[in-house]
């Protein structure tokens, strides 16, 4: 028996690998129990499957969406921290190569997968119903399935860390590296297995938003009058759509060929690995605008209302918008130029990639052109927009000089690469989607974020971000390549990459403060008694903060863009204020476990496969039908909302 | 684009009622929004179908010395594999004109001629698989046959997922009669039937047919 515990353990627990892993089996189980223990003592258990493991409310999805998304920024960052150690000085041993492989695969595939997207997500859910004002999303259990394959796919991805091992062929996990003949350890099955579950519940929030934008929009708002974050969320839409089913493609066959002993990327046997790197990347290259389409909606919101100016050029930025969606198709085989598809396709997608820059670049002047003449106040949200502008518009250069083939034969794979895309992800997601958490923060908890720690964080992160990353464009010139674990002293690369792991530990710094400033203003927040902390401009400020959870006692008629601003120029805002008359039942969806155990199914399946246990497998594939024959089954989904209690509700927040 | 989603909703902001000018399963505005989400997901799994067969056309050389297209297709059993699903697809429509008549029997009639002919047609096809397989043509073959079983399968699988569907749909028709919901649930599941048609009628021209001419 003790033999057997013993195998169990150092194959599954990987008790070998030393005192990394024991620290964070530790650490898991002490915060497993801490929850456990904490939700027994205050007997929370009933309200949190009550309120929020079954709650179908977009607006708590997008909260758990974002608390999801800041925990993973929290690993991601830990494993770029750890990267930036090990590199801090040539020669260091602080991981070995097959650790430092784990690390950057995960690092790379949490950060765009499990932070970037949640973290869009979030803003899909707390923010378009209400601006467009809907009561919902058009398929509100649908969308609870979503999260909960996110979130059962992150978790899945995340034990591979301390159950079995974690990936480590990189983000992109090209074959052959990643077939099973080179990579034979259950990380990989991992990375295969979590990134399919959260991939279709990805496909289902693209089809759930898509519809509700175009379907579910309050009467005179036509599609010219929608504000620009939900335009900016159709855009996603769109490619998240045509995107995503090229990645469960890619994924299906690589896991075929690991599982079953299929021959579609293996070198032997017909096999063809480039056919896996262009699936991905059908899916990859459109991925990266996916995440930062949101981010450009959230600018153009925070720049029209801390510049207090409607948005310049409000047709060229959908416009704009819309090109992105569609020449993000045509511009994948950049990731690939020296892969030897000769100069005719290459010039056809260095040209299609640098077209990219064309609407991206109307959009930036836009928002400075509204910002031109404005009343310019520095809010947190303001303050990232306007550090996202000139980060922008370098890591925008460095990708017209990446986009330029023959050129990229030098810098292919080296740290400009690396330097490029972290300058236009951090500068344009991970301040977009900050920005956008100020901004929409009262609107989701009732108080503001507290100013002074969030200045402190914007610095620390933005000056350690140019501290990081600049010094890596010299050393991708300099030749030094990605996923290199060490380097010789007599490179030269010490001194920048010394000043580069300085600027991530800054931007470490940054993170922290952010943490402390949320736990700071929860108690000591400025509370929102108003519903319109910032002077806003569209329909969601228009409502108490946080919302009742139908959102609009009455749904609006819009007769503008910035309605809710016109109103207030006006005079008028008394319109939006329910009046008893008025005040109808509201149809509304009841909530439901299935979701989540759904979920809960698609990880007990995703584990089975990881481990080739085909009986759990099938178990868990069995849960995931008997759920859908359930819900196929089920009519009495919804109920009423009655008017006494809406009134109720609305007096008691001094609306009626 | 705007006079049709406005016109979901009243003055009051509520969902209007059924218009009756509309067919069955188009009358209650949130039914109709669940058919366009439907039609969305039918886009997304065109463009898996797509990047199936944009795999399956790369690899369909790639056969390592073992058997080629040529040598593996049965011509008599892929055309009533093609018959079959095709007259399916035709008493899957007709199962929607009798839902949009109101005549639940033919509709319970036809789903049932549609799930039998699905029926024949996955018995088919796995015999024409367990055949391949006999021969040594495995999915382990080449690429090549890698790329053919998992572009069929998945169609097969699609197929039979759409059988277990129409069926729970058939009890729910004969428990609850034609209501503006089971009729959503029988125009959508038909609409199913007919993109997997859709799909076959490529796999049949660049499959099968490809495959035994070139």
């Amino acid at each position: 028996m003790p033999e057997s515990l013993r195998q169990f353990a150092d194959t599954y627990l990987m008790w070998q690998e030393g005192p990394m892993i024991w620290i964070s089996d530790v650490l898991i189980l002490l915060t497993s129990v801490g929850i456990v223990a904490t939700l027994t003592y205050f007997k929370k258990w009933k309200w949190l499957w009550r309120e929020w493991l079954t709650t179908v409310d977009h607006k708590k999805i997008g909260i758990m969406y974002l608390i999801a998304a800041l925990l993973m920024m929290f690993r991601g960052g830990a494993d770029g921290l750890l990267m930036r150690t090990q590199l801090a000085a040539p020669g260091m041993h602080f991981l070995d190569a097959e650790h430092y492989d784990q690390i950057f695969t995960t690092h790379g595939t949490i950060m765009i997968l499990f932070m970037a997207m949640p973290f869009i997500f979030a803003l899909f859910n707390i923010v378009v119903p209400l601006q467009i004002g809907a009561r919902d999303v058009a398929f509100p259990y649908l969308n609870a399935i979503s999260f909960w394959l996110f979130f059962f796919g992150a978790l899945l991805f995340n034990i591979s860390f301390v159950f079995g091992g974690s990936p480590d062929a990189g983000w992109t996990s090209y074959p052959p590296l990643s077939e099973l003949g080179f990579d034979n350890g259950p990380g990989e099955n991992f990375y295969l297995l979590a990134l399919q579950i959260s991939g279709i519940g990805s496909i289902a929030t693209g089809i759930n938003f898509l519809v509700t934008i175009l379907k579910m929009r309050a009467p005179g708002m036509t599609l010219m009058k929608t504000p620009l974050f939900t335009w900016s969320v159709l855009s996603a839409c769109i490619m998240i759509i045509f995107a995503f089913p090229a990645l469960t493609v890619a994924l299906a066959l690589l896991m075929l060929d690991r599982i079953v002993g299929t021959h579609f990327f293996t070198i032997l046997q017909g096999g063809n690995p480039m056919m896996f790197i262009n699936l991905f990347w059908i899916w990859g290259h459109p991925e990266v605008y996916i995440v930062v389409v949101p981010a450009f909606g959230v600018f153009s919101e925070v720049v029209a209302t801390f510049a207090r100016k409607e948005t310049f050029g409000y047709t060229s930025m959908v416009a704009a918008l819309l090109s992105i969606s569609v020449i993000s198709y045509f511009v994948w085989a950049h990731h690939f130029f020296t892969m030897g598809a000769g100069a005719d396709v290459n010039t056809f997608f260095a040209v299609a990639t640098m077209a990219v820059g064309i609407p991206t670049g109307v959009k930036v002047f836009n928002w400075l052109f509204t910002m031109y003449r404005g009343r310019i106040r520095m809010s947190l949200p303001m303050l990232w927009t306007i550090a996202f502008v000139p980060c922008f518009v370098i890591g925008g250069a460095t990708g017209v000089m990446l986009a330029v083939a023959p050129a990229d034969y030098q810098y292919h794979n080296s740290y400009f690469l690396i330097a490029h895309f972290h300058q236009v992800l951090i500068g344009g997601v991970v301040f977009g989607m900050l920005a956008g958490m100020y901004y929409w923060w009262p609107k989701m908890f009732g108080f503001k974020l507290d100013e002074r720690l969030g200045r402190w964080a914007f610095w620390f992160f933005n000056i350690g971000f140019y501290v990081c990353f600049m010094p890596q464009y010299a050393l991708g010139f300099m030749g030094m390549q990605r996923r290199m674990y060490t380097y010789p002293a007599d490179m030269g690369w010490g001194t920048l990459n010394f000043v580069s792991t300085i600027g991530a530990y800054l931007m470490g710094i940054g993170f922290i403060f952010i943490v402390a400033q949320v736990l700071y203003s929860i108690k000591h927040g400025e509370r929102d008694l108003t519903g319109d902390p910032w002077d806003g401009r569209t329909l969601e400020w228009s409502l108490p903060s946080p919302v009742p959870h139908y959102n609009f006692a009455v749904i609006p008629t819009v007769t503008d863009r910035d309605m809710w601003w016109v109103l207030k120029e006006e005079g008028r805002t008394e319109e939006l204020r329910p009046k008893k008359e008025d005040i109808q039942p509201i149809h509304m969806p009841k909530n439901s476990g299935r979701p989540f155990l759904m979920g809960v199914a698609f990880f007990v399946a995703g584990l089975g496969f990881v481990f080739n246990w085909y009986v759990l497998a099938v178990l868990g594939l069995l849960g995931v039908v008997v759920t859908l024959l359930r819900r196929s089954f089920e009519y009495d989904d919804e109920y009423y909302i009655q008017p006494e209690e809406i009134e109720h509700v609305e007096s008691a927040l001094g609306r009626l | 684009m705007a006079v049709v989603e406005n016109a979901l909703r009243d003055a009051h902001g509520h969902l209007s009622g059924a218009d009756l000018a509309k067919p069955l399963e188009y009358q209650d505005p949130n039914q109709s929004v669940r058919i366009l989400g439907f039609w969305l997901f039918l886009a997304t799994d065109m463009l898996l179908f797509g990047c199936l067969f944009a795999t399956y056309l790369v690899l369909r050389t790639h056969t390592d010395g073992g058997p080629t297209a040529r040598e593996l297709f049965d011509i008599p059993g892929f055309t009533a594999e093609t018959f079959i699903l095709l007259t399916s697809s035709f008493t899957g429509g007709l199962a929607t004109l009798a839902m949009r008549n109101r005549n639940r029997k033919q509709v319970l009639a036809w789903l049932t001629v549609t799930i039998l002919l699905g029926l024949s047609f996955v018995g088919l096809e796995v015999q024409e698989f367990y055949k391949d397989v006999l021969e040594g043509a495995t999915m382990q073959r080449s690429a090549f046959l890698s790329a053919f079983f998992t572009l069929v399968g998945t169609h097969g699988s699609h197929v039979s997922l759409g059988i277990v569907w129409m069926f729970s749909i058939l009890l729910q028709v004969a428990k609850r009669g034609l209501t503006q919901v089971t009729a959503r649930k029988v125009f959508i599941v038909n609409l199913y039937w007919h993109f997997l048609d859709v799909v076959w009628v490529f796999i049949f021209t660049v499959v099968y047919l490809f495959g035994v001419v070139m």
